[in-house]
């Protein structure tokens, strides 16, 4: 690729001199520093004489090197750059003229290290697969087993599972008493589900091409890449989201028997749903339905499903208390589905940022959130759900963030990933305070023979 | 005392970037910008398997030169440039942590490595390195960086085993 004028005009602000690197009669390289001036419009640098033997060949293909960093004392350097070039020298009247004809660059303030490490993974590919050649042995990367079983489940997303559920039990507490055990089953059922769900992503995202076609995943989008980056293969991850859906819906199927087979239809419609959200021939998440699901699932099928378990009947309450809940984990995805916009739509998942303007996103964010705190207090003053649960009002600035970032910082990926987690942070502690809100109420209850209306 | 002249030595102690130079399978040079690590005999490079291509380029042809060339990279009293051909092997015959055994020298240069071996987790194919090994043969040496100045040359003698 010929290098642009404008990457050759920026040149001389942003690198201080040059290295003309040639190969000598001997066959070994040679490098030698010089001092340049860019004329972009003839797409040339002339480069400053060199002296003595360390003369580069006129007329013959040479690489020239800008590069530059910035020492950072105790802790090492940043603003990484550097542009090479390829071209033939001529000598000019004012020193060697060289004539780029190739280039190759990377500047970590306009493509993150990140980035520019992702857009090397087929590289790194390659190579393993030359190693184990030469080796006859099967080199793979590898990761600790505790950071590989981390990374392949992404387990710290249980947070969206454990907020309904809990509030789930929360409720049930409050209406009629709960038990530890049950409560215990349910967390592991909910978990294996979830867990199984999110490797089952990464299988399809994996067969898809998603994975493959995403240069941009973060902290918390892009899936756990396991199978991408070669750490484990696709049979190993489709027999890990098997097994643990096989323990879910076992226990599932367990708390129905022992507590009513009317569970069994909650708790086999989460099941489907989370199952389908990327896998054949629903793909819901590709039908643009995803956002949805994901609402469904880890609000109302949760509470509902957890409530369930404990009282043995389904109620109003835990069904509306997990709508804002549902909403606010929906928008979890919402905002991580923003920087992996490019390669979901490339592998055809029709998501919300795929599909909408950034307008529409930002303010479609600020809408959801919105309608989420205006139904918890709706709620709470109605009476509907405890009053106290109108604490978790408390979360609803983490939004504030997310939102200026999303506004200010859509196109960057990495510069988004504090609103990602400070989005995590919203729905956490707003189903956290929401469990409160229930706690709060059933001390009360418990410690006061007449509550007062706000305790209630 | 290593097996490079004084100078020379003082500036791979120091600099935060070098230029190695490797020859690809058309004979045409290509350079990387890499930290420089040195232990008074062989010069040490690592590379991540995501920046692969020069570990290709060296297995096929091990004439290398390593130019250090920034004065804003080197931490001396008296700058000057240098470059140092030689020939280069790849050793990654653990690519997971074999790389490890340079890291004493690279902590040094780059404190905040410690920091992102923490987080390899997030990196996973970053931290499956080969390291580069440089045994120098020749040297140039260009007082206060002036290369428009003849350098002064030297050839180096392996060192005893």
């Amino acid at each position: 690729m010929k290098p642009e004028p404008e990457l050759l005009a920026k040149l001389e602000d942003r690198f201080a001199h040059a290295v003309i690197a040639f190969v000598e009669e001997d066959g070994y390289p040679m490098s030698v520093a010089s001092g340049f001036r860019v004329d972009a419009e003839r797409g040339v640098v002339t480069l400053e004489q060199v002296a003595g033997d360390a003369q580069p060949p006129a007329g013959e293909r040479v690489n020239v090197v800008f590069s530059h960093i910035r020492p950072q004392p105790g802790i090492g350097y940043d603003e990484r750059r550097y542009v090479s070039l390829w071209g033939a020298l001529q000598p000019g009247a004012e020193g060697l003229e060289f004539f780029p004809d190739k280039v190759q660059h990377w500047d970590e303030q306009e493509m993150s290290f990140f980035e520019y490490s992702e857009r090397g993974v087929p590289q790194a590919h390659r190579y393993l697969e030359q190693v184990s050649a030469e080796t006859g042995r099967e080199v793979r990367p590898k990761l600790a087993f505790g950071w590989l079983f981390l990374r392949a489940t992404r387990l710290p997303f249980l947070t969206a599972t454990f907020v309904p559920i809990l509030l789930g039990i929360a409720v049930a507490g409050w209406t009629n008493g709960f038990s530890w055990w049950l409560a215990l089953l349910t967390l592991i059922g909910g978990a294996c589900i979830h867990l199984g769900l999110n490797v089952a992503n990464d299988v399809f995202d994996t067969t898809s091409g998603a994975d493959a076609a995403n240069v941009n995943p973060t902290q918390f989008s892009g899936g756990s890449r396991v199978v991408h980056y070669g750490l484990l293969s696709l049979r190993d991850i489709a027999l890990l989201s098997l097994g643990f859906y096989a323990v879910g819906i076992a226990i599932g199927v367990g708390l129905a028997a022992a507590r009513g087979w009317d569970l069994l239809w909650l708790g086999v419609a989460g099941a489907l749903l989370s199952f389908f959200y990327t896998a054949p021939p629903l793909k819901l998440v590709h039908r643009g339905v995803g956002e949805i699901v994901v609402a469904l699932g880890f609000g109302p099928i949760m509470t509902l499903g957890a409530y369930f378990v404990q009282a043995q009947e389904y109620a109003l309450e835990p069904l509306l208390v997990s709508i804002p809940v549902g909403i606010l984990i929906a928008l979890v995805l919402y905002v991580n589905e923003v920087p992996d916009r490019p390669a979901d739509a490339k592998a055809g998942k029709r998501t919300l940022p795929v599909r909408l303007s950034k307008d529409a996103i930002v303010n479609g964010y600020a809408a959801a959130v919105a309608l989420s705190f205006a139904l918890i207090a709706l709620f709470a003053i109605a009476g509907w759900t405890v009053r106290p649960t109108i604490i978790a009002l408390a979360a609803a600035p983490l939004a504030l963030p997310v939102y200026r970032a999303l506004r200010d910082h859509y196109e960057e990926p990495y510069t988004l990933m504090p609103a990602m987690a400070k989005n995590i942070q919203l729905h956490l502690a707003t189903g956290v305070l929401l469990i409160f809100g229930y706690v709060i109420a059933l001390i009360a209850d418990t410690a006061m023979t007449d509550p007062p209306f706000f305790l209630a | 005392m290593g097996v490079l002249p004084e100078q020379i030595e003082a500036l791979l102690e120091t600099a935060l970037v070098a230029e190695l130079t490797v020859i690809d399978s058309g004979g045409c040079p290509v350079t990387h910008p890499l930290i420089p690590l040195y232990d008074g005999e062989v010069i040490y490079l690592t590379s991540s398997i995501l920046f692969s291509k020069k570990l290709e380029h060296i297995k096929q042809n091990p004439k290398v030169s390593l130019s250090i060339s920034d004065p804003v990279a080197v931490n001396t009293e008296r700058f000057s440039r240098a470059t140092i051909q030689g020939d280069a092997t790849v050793d990654d015959s653990d690519l997971h942590e074999g790389w490890e055994r340079v890291l004493p020298l690279w902590r040094k240069k780059e404190p905040a490595i410690d920091f992102f071996l923490g987080k390899r987790v997030a990196l996973p194919l970053f931290f499956e390195r080969a390291v580069i090994e440089l045994r120098p043969r020749k040297a140039f040496l260009w007082e206060e960086g002036r290369t428009d100045r003849p350098p002064q040359v030297f050839h180096v003698e392996p060192a005893l085993a």
